[in-house]
């Protein structure tokens, strides 16, 4: 958009040159996602997580609404609802584990979107706006899917929603009204029910307003690239249709393959055999856990055991669960270095790869253990890090770190030369 | 649009390759058509369960057939079943009731049919016909005991005044065409299966 | 920049305090380790529970289907004896059509249970004989405790068709070592001892013995037979579209396959053009 070499939309027929004048809709998609959207010619497959997040949020909609032409959010019925759709709705099955693995994914292609924003640095000026709406639709899909693991109204979903809404009540003074509020009642019932199915049915069209809003902000200073090395010149880039287009398209069909063979042949891995018995109030599981993608969080929630100073144990956890992803909010102040890239920050790379990467892994399989030992502890050190990583390591490290040189620009970095450079026309190599 | 795009990029890495004559622009053309159809191809097969889910359940259709035991209506009586969620007579006549039905010259009704049409070979005294006026879908009166059966002695739609005669046709009123008979057959002489 | 800078001091001093928070949680769990001289707690539980054992199953893998002569004897099997105290709920008589029975035989079978019903012109609960279009009627259990429904018994348990065999022919006396080494466990008056049950006791006694089922096609009625027949049965039941699933699933993937592969093709072709070349 803003780059003067971007290809400018030229209708060629009638209705083209009609519509362009009365809504120029073709024009908006053209210069988002077509040949008029200059992008960075050096982005690796990592860079191909965005546009499937895009994808499994579409899915996530079209079979969601599928589902709810099937389904009855009320107590009494919603686990029957749940099996009808699965026995007797013509390919229920299949919209329903499409659904509920489709849930799965779209968190997968989020966290890697998430862990190459760290470790390319994506958040940093001047797409800090791009990454606090990220951060916000990351709040937003948590909320959605922790509501949606209510509907089907199983044991886990009964007693998820208690324990979550539970989480409320450790705050101090206020917290047990608003946990009956939230609820409508004492325990999870027919009020919590129709008001989860009711928001679950809203927020996945709130997230698209917000991907909206992050795409718009993506295009004020276009997409960074793994050099971090902002685009100088016109060969600098490619035109994202056809390129990406096409680059997008079979990471989508890799990305499919995985998801269709799990849909296929895997669809109850990923979740809990509990939530196939009916929800019972009198009746707790040996052992709640939420979905695997909430598990690296529960984990830190969990981590706290011991009251601190004048804290309760339990409101210390709920502060800790809810700072470690509001902590990604400030990032973009917190890392302070002048290079962008984790290719050319010698510290920083170590302690992501060999300190946050294993922090997140630990809290992963702490989250989705029993609470016993050895995985209390170890999710303890884990969070410790995980804190001193991102509030402590990372302004320190972009402080003191020595970063290596940067190519002069993304054509060197392809070609190996960039004859502007070669001319001298920038001596410095401008971040 | 791929070609336009590439020759538009320019200080690109070297020289085109020589592949690049008149086979090799075919080949591209050929493998990006065939991409782009495939994924048509795949899109427009995911509408099939997409649409086919709206279609009625295994469970609809399974109770789409109901089954009634005529054997204890005794001539002039009528019983109300279950079809479809809807109401559904079945009246055995007397033998005067299908006289009189026989009686009306078929060619001169609104919707001409004869009481052996809207009946089983065999069994013309057992009038199956759709609780359902055809007029705004109401349910008449006449197949219970005591209820009244209109000027012709069938059934009568009490919300505009149709009447229909004792098998089921239209004689009077707005209503444009006879009680629908359902598809049925007799399973034996005493059960009929329907739909 | 100074409000910045500030945002990162603060910033640190939270993070230090979420530290030192976790770090005296982990140093409470030590001192309670070291005062206790174990790690964790050796239940009767973790050293006795023992994981489902592997069977072979006809619908197992990328192309199994259901052996309905199986499945129709782990209905005979559930029918005549799981019947007595467990139901079946979200299962329609009709549904038995697919396992092979034919129209008459569901319509008959489905006659010998009485269901309850709403009567549609006195709006009267009435009891009546079953329809194929008709569920399989609530079961009343006379004594104490809640036997469980086994429509979704095999998806509602880890490794569920499996551990229905393991659990069924799982029922053995409390182990002599377990009792050397937990002197305080004991199978509760109600209960009976079995290793694959996650307490170790559970309120169902071994509910088949050799030769309770005379199989129509007959098998030799093992308990070991029975249970694996009733556990087809119950897989059936917990996922009736079990076939189907992995049957659609195999075009769709070959497909997708064949999509992906000409998708990258197609990209290989159009960045040809833009790839630096090696110079050798």
């Amino acid at each position: 958009m803003s780059f003067p070499w971007a290809k400018e939309y030229t209708p060629t027929n009638g209705v083209a040159k009609f519509l362009d004048e009365k809504l120029p809709l073709p024009r908006l998609v053209y210069n988002a996602v077509g040949a008029g959207y200059p992008v960075p010619r050096n982005l690796s497959y990592f860079w191909n997580f965005g546009v499937l997040a895009g994808f499994f949020l579409v899915l996530q909609i079209v079979t969601g609404v599928v589902l709810a032409m099937h389904y009855a959010a009320n107590a009494q019925v919603a686990f029957a609802t749940t099996e009808h759709i699965m026995r007797d709705v013509n390919w229920g099955w299949l919209m329903r584990y499409a659904h509920a693995n489709g849930a799965s994914f779209f968190f997968i292609v989020v966290y890697l979107h998430i862990f190459r924003g760290f470790y390319y640095s994506s958040y940093k000026a001047p797409r800090e706006m791009i990454w606090l709406l990220g951060v916000t639709i990351f709040l937003l899909m948590m909320a959605t899917a922790f509501m949606g693991y209510v509907l089907p109204w199983g044991q886990m979903s009964f007693w998820g929603a208690k324990v979550i809404t539970g989480l409320f009540g450790a705050i101090p003074l206020v917290g047990e009204p608003i946990q009956v509020w939230l609820l409508g009642g004492y325990a999870p019932d027919n009020a919590a029910l129709n008001r989860f199915f009711s928001l679950h049915f809203l927020l996945p069209f709130v997230i698209a307003g917000c991907v909206i809003l992050h795409i718009w902000a993506l295009h004020i200073p276009g997409s960074s690239n793994p050099t971090g090395v902002e685009i100088k010149s016109e060969s600098d880039t490619l035109p994202f249709h056809p390129y990406y287009t096409v680059k997008d398209g079979f990471g989508l069909g890799v990305a499919l393959l995985f998801f269709m063979t799990m849909v296929f042949f895997l669809p109850n891995a990923l979740g809990h055999p509990d939530n196939y018995i009916e929800a019972n109030p009198l009746s707790t599981p040996a052992h709640i856990v939420p979905e695997w993608y909430f598990w690296p969080f529960y984990a830190i929630l969990r981590a706290f055991t011991a009251d601190f100073l004048f804290i309760p144990a339990k409101l210390m956890g709920v502060l800790a669960m809810f700072a470690a992803i509001l902590v990604w909010f400030i990032l973009p102040w917190l890392d302070k270095s002048p290079v962008r890239s984790g290719h050319y920050r010698p510290l920083f790379r170590k302690f992501f790869w060999f300190g946050l990467i294993p922090a997140m892994i630990v809290l992963f399989i702490c989250g989705g253990a029993p609470a016993e030992e050895p995985y209390v502890m170890l999710s303890q050190i884990a969070t410790a890090y995980y804190f001193l990583h991102f509030l402590v390591i990372l302004p320190i490290v972009s402080q003191v770190e020595q970063p290596e040189p940067l190519p002069y620009s993304i054509t060197e970095a392809v070609l190996g030369s960039d004859k502007k450079a070669v001319l001298g026309e920038n001596a410095t190599p401008a971040v | 649009m791929a070609d336009t795009a590439a020759t538009a990029i320019p200080d690109t890495a070297g020289p085109e390759t020589a592949g690049e004559t008149g086979d090799g622009v075919r080949r591209r053309d050929f493998l990006d058509i065939a991409a782009v159809s495939a994924a048509g191809i795949g899109g427009l097969a995911v509408l099939y369960p997409l649409i086919s889910q709206m279609a009625p359940s295994k469970d609809v259709l399974a109770a789409s057939t109901t089954e009634v035991d005529v054997s204890a209506i005794q001539p002039g009586q009528a019983i109300k079943a279950v079809f479809r969620k809807q109401p559904l007579f079945v009246r055995r006549l007397t033998p005067a009731e299908v006289e009189a039905a026989n009686a009306t010259p078929a060619g001169t009704l609104r919707d001409p049919q004869s009481l052996a049409e809207r009946t089983k070979e065999g069994h013309e005294d057992m009038l199956v016909t759709m609780g359902v006026c055809t007029h705004l879908g109401c349910v008449p009166l006449g197949a219970a005991e005591g209820e009244v059966k209109g000027e012709f002695g069938g059934y009568f739609c009490p919300c505009h005044g149709s009447h229909y005669d004792t098998a089921g046709r239209i004689r009077k009123g707005p209503a444009p065409t006879n009680l629908e008979v359902p598809e049925y057959e007799f399973t034996s002489d005493t059960v009929i299966r329907v739909g | 920049m100074s409000q910045f800078f500030s945002i990162r001091v603060i910033g640190i001093l939270i993070g230090l305090g979420f530290t030192l928070a976790v770090l005296w949680a982990f140093g409470n769990g030590v001192v309670a380790v070291i005062s206790e001289g174990q790690l964790k707690q050796a239940t009767v539980e973790h050293e006795y529970h023992k994981k489902p054992n592997d069977y072979a199953w006809s619908f197992d893998g990328l192309l199994g289907k259901w052996d309905t002569q199986q499945l129709q004897r782990g209905f005979k099997v559930y029918d005549e004896v799981c019947a007595a105290c467990h139901g079946l709920k979200f299962v329609a008589f009709r549904d038995l059509e697919q396992i092979g029975y034919d129209e008459g035989q569901v319509k008959n079978y489905a006659a010998s249970k009485q269901v309850q019903d709403i009567d549609p012109t006195t709006r009267e609960t009435v009891t009546r004989p079953g329809l194929p279009t008709d569920y399989f009627p609530h079961v009343a259990y006379a004594g104490a405790g809640v036997p469980p429904d086994l429509s979704l018994i095999a998806k509602a348990r880890p490794d569920g068709t499996n551990y229905l065999v393991s659990l069924l022919t799982g029922y053995t006396e409390v182990p002599a070592e377990l009792k050397a080494e937990f002197p305080d466990f004991a199978v509760p008056a109600t209960g009976y001892y079995n290793p694959y049950f996650p307490n170790l006791a559970l309120s169902m006694p071994a509910p088949l013995v050799d030769g309770q089922v005379t199989y129509d096609d007959g098998t030799e009625a093992t308990v070991e037979q029975m249970s694996k027949d009733v556990a087809a049965f119950l897989t059936w039941t917990a996922e009736p579209t079990l076939v189907k699933r992995k049957q659609t699933g195999w075009p769709v993937l070959i497909f997708l396959l064949f999509a992906t592969v000409l998708a990258y093709l197609s990209k290989q072709q159009i960045w040809a053009a833009v790839k630096p070349k090696k110079r050798d």
